[in-house]
């Protein structure tokens, strides 16, 4: 069986109740009580003041938690690659197109439309950080972390670069709310490295797997885990969060999970 | 630039403080099967006679109730593919494109062979698309119920709207269980699927790896190509002195892509390099200087062991689109100089976003197995500005490598090199 390692050097987090990972690792670990809360994002003050009002949800979660992960790391993104990944794009942008295009005025805007590219939070964050080395976009549905976790690993793995891996979802309004029930906003990122490095907070060794998936003991979390996408991390996070060796197997595909061996460094 | 734009403090930085190729030459990958189905053909076939005779695929649009003034490559017959009985969730526009490609040139039975070879969980699926199956989504939302305002019963987002439904919808084909996951980066979705597909192989997580790229027409991309004013009135004419826009088509292209034989046949066709960069300058318009597609081109040169003047033809992302092809002309002569044979497709098929790196690959390897340089379509007066040896006739020679760039929204690059020969 094929094991793949890297090292985390940063964690972002931000979702309902997690105001970032320095709070949120407390949550996870059990040493604080989970209280779910709107998520609440801070401005994304990379960008200059017109984009910041222009750019979605989906750009702004990414900014806030790539931005937490890289100051942990203390690495800058100039010359970081970037694995994005999102079960979908910007809902309520995609919702006023199709509103727009069902209607007699078809004029989309420019910006509509280019917010409504998968790869819009890629684009902004190369913008905003001016991060020039590859960005790889990927989508998965509800197994988008895990190809994720997957495609960063690979990259630590076979390419010996650092990597960012940056996971996050928005929430849907009405009608397509009813179909996709996605009601608030969560983001995960790791900085992940190839060797080991005096900020390494953890040593993750990364299998497939058929195993039996960890669930959350506290229903919020779990309930959590299992309302957005990207919080199919948070096992992995809980494991970092408590500091000792564990073996956690995460959510992916159906019949395929990911089995974790997390070391802490 | 355009009121609105993203312009990054960074864009006037130097060149060299960008370029961090680490230079590691990747093992080349066996292309064992490809095939593509757009508007100029369906399967290889019909894709290298339309080639050799010249035949545009753009037509007027006409798609659904569009009532712009554009052309558009449309494939035919899409909608009358018929999906499996228990895949009847995924049907969609974009997924019967994706069965039709499937279908062709023997490449679902080639699938099929190396999934007995390797074992269903040992066969990796990496598609890339830009709005997979939007459209059903923009239909649905004509069939809202006037008084809820909820969309029809028939819906089903996840299998048809959500960007993982076609590469969902392989996995489901071929009864996979490894890794699969949809690249959506845009017009470079499925050149970039090669990069995923290479690193996962080598890592040994997957021993072949079905790679492709499938958009189909929609609402979406029409009218928000119109809104940027990105839309040509007539068939697009890449590195025209008057090209005015893009001409949007459809299709779907697949790849095997498995490790490199010991003793590889003198038709082999393997995959030699790739590079892939960022702009980090503008949502919408490429790097005026074309830096980011440079980075691509001479990172996929360094990664295939080969210098500039390996190359004999260059597959042009070549949008027609003015900026576009401006940037891509100066970061071309930036690598090249101004001699290597090049042209851009995009003339016969039109521009299919997502699948456009999947179809530009196949017409690639097509090049190289036929020695057939295809020249541009549409195009009467090259852009004297370009400086580059554009093609706008078919040209037969031996051809041993060749580079596809492709470049998207965001500013995503991504450039392959296929060969004749692992070194």
């Amino acid at each position: 069986m094929t094991s793949l390692i890297a090292y985390i050097e940063g964690i972002g987090l931000l979702g309902p109740g997690l105001s970032g990972w320095s709070e949120g690792r407390e949550i996870l670990a059990g040493r604080q009580a989970y209280q779910p809360q709107k998520t609440v994002i801070p401005p994304p003050v990379l960008l200059p003041p017109a984009e910041r009002r222009r750019c979605g949800e989906i750009v702004k979660l990414a900014l806030a938690t790539s931005t937490e992960a890289m100051a942990t790391a203390g690495v800058e993104a100039s010359n970081l690659p970037s694995v994005f990944t999102a079960s979908h794009g910007d809902g309520h942008n995609c919702h006023t197109i199709c509103e727009m295009l069902a209607s007699d005025d078809r004029q989309v805007s420019p910006t509509r439309f280019h917010n409504s590219v998968h790869n819009a939070a890629s684009g902004y964050w190369s913008i905003a950080t001016g991060a020039m080395a590859s960005s790889a976009v990927l989508c998965a549905f509800d197994a988008s972390f895990g190809a994720g976790l997957l495609e960063a690993m690979v990259q630590v793995a076979v390419d010996g670069n650092r990597c960012i891996l940056i996971a996050g979802d928005t929430d849907y309004p009405e009608p397509v709310f009813s179909v996709r029930p996605l009601s608030d906003l969560l983001g995960i990122s790791l900085v992940l490295a190839p060797e080991h490095t005096p900020q390494a907070v953890a040593r993750i060794s990364v299998t497939l797997s058929d195993g039996p998936v960890d669930r959350f003991a506290d229903g919020g979390l779990e309930k959590l885990r299992l309302s957005i996408p990207a919080a199919r991390g948070l096992p992995l996070l809980h494991a970092i969060a408590v500091g000792e060796s564990a073996h956690v197997v995460l959510d992916y595909l159906e019949e395929t999970r990911i089995a974790v061996e997390v070391s802490p460094c | 630039m355009r009121p609105g734009s993203v312009l990054s403090p960074c864009a006037t930085r130097p060149y060299n403080e960008f370029f961090t190729n680490d230079g590691l030459p990747l093992n080349p990958l066996l292309i064992s099967h490809f095939t593509a189905t757009s508007s100029i053909g369906r399967g290889l076939d019909e894709t290298l006679a339309a080639l050799r005779q010249r035949t545009p695929g753009l037509k007027p649009c006409d798609f659904d109730t569009v009532d712009l003034s554009t052309f558009i490559g449309e494939v035919a017959d899409v909608d009358d593919v018929a999906l499996p009985a228990e895949m009847k969730d995924f049907d969609c526009r974009n997924n019967r494109l994706a069965q039709l490609g499937l279908e062709q040139d023997g490449f679902a039975e080639a699938v099929r062979t190396a999934i007995e070879r390797y074992g269903d969980d040992r066969v990796g699926v990496f598609v890339g698309t830009s709005t997979s199956g939007i459209l059903e989504t923009e239909l649905a939302y004509r069939r809202r119920d006037p008084e809820t305002g909820a969309l029809p019963a028939d819906f089903h987002y996840s299998k048809t709207q959500n960007t993982f439904s076609v590469a969902d919808f392989t996995r489901h084909y071929f009864g996979l269980h490894g890794p699969a996951v949809a690249i959506s980066s845009a017009c470079s979705s499925s050149a970039k699927v090669f990069g995923s597909a290479r690193r996962m192989i080598e890592a040994g997580l997957i021993d072949a790896a079905v790679v492709g790229g499938v958009d189909t027409l929609c609402l979406t991309t029409l009218y928000g190509f119109n809104s940027l004013q990105l839309l040509s009135t007539q068939a697009c004419r890449p590195f025209d002195a008057a090209r005015d826009g893009i001409s949007i088509g459809e299709a779907a292209a697949f790849a095997l892509l498995e490790r490199a034989p010991q003793h590889p046949e003198p038709d082999d066709l393997f995959l030699l390099g790739i590079g892939e960069s960022s702009d980090a300058y503008h949502m919408s318009s490429p790097h005026p200087e074309g830096l980011g597609a440079r980075i691509a081109m001479e990172q996929a040169l360094t990664t295939a062991g080969l210098a500039p003047s390996d190359i004999d033809y260059i597959n042009l992302h070549g949008t027609a689109t003015p900026s576009n092809d401006t940037a891509e002309s100066k970061a071309v002569r930036a690598v090249f100089g101004t001699a290597t044979p090049c042209s851009s497709t995009k003339g016969a098929t039109g521009h299919t976003l997502g699948a456009a790196g999947g179809v530009e690959a196949v017409i690639s390897l097509l090049a190289l197995r036929h020695g057939l340089l295809p020249g541009g379509l549409n195009t009467t007066q090259i852009d004297p500005e370009a400086g580059l040896n554009y093609l706008l006739e078919n040209r037969e020679q031996p051809v041993a490598s060749v580079i596809s760039n492709s470049f998207g929204f965001g500013g995503t690059n991504c450039s392959l090199i296929f060969g004749r020969a692992a070194r």
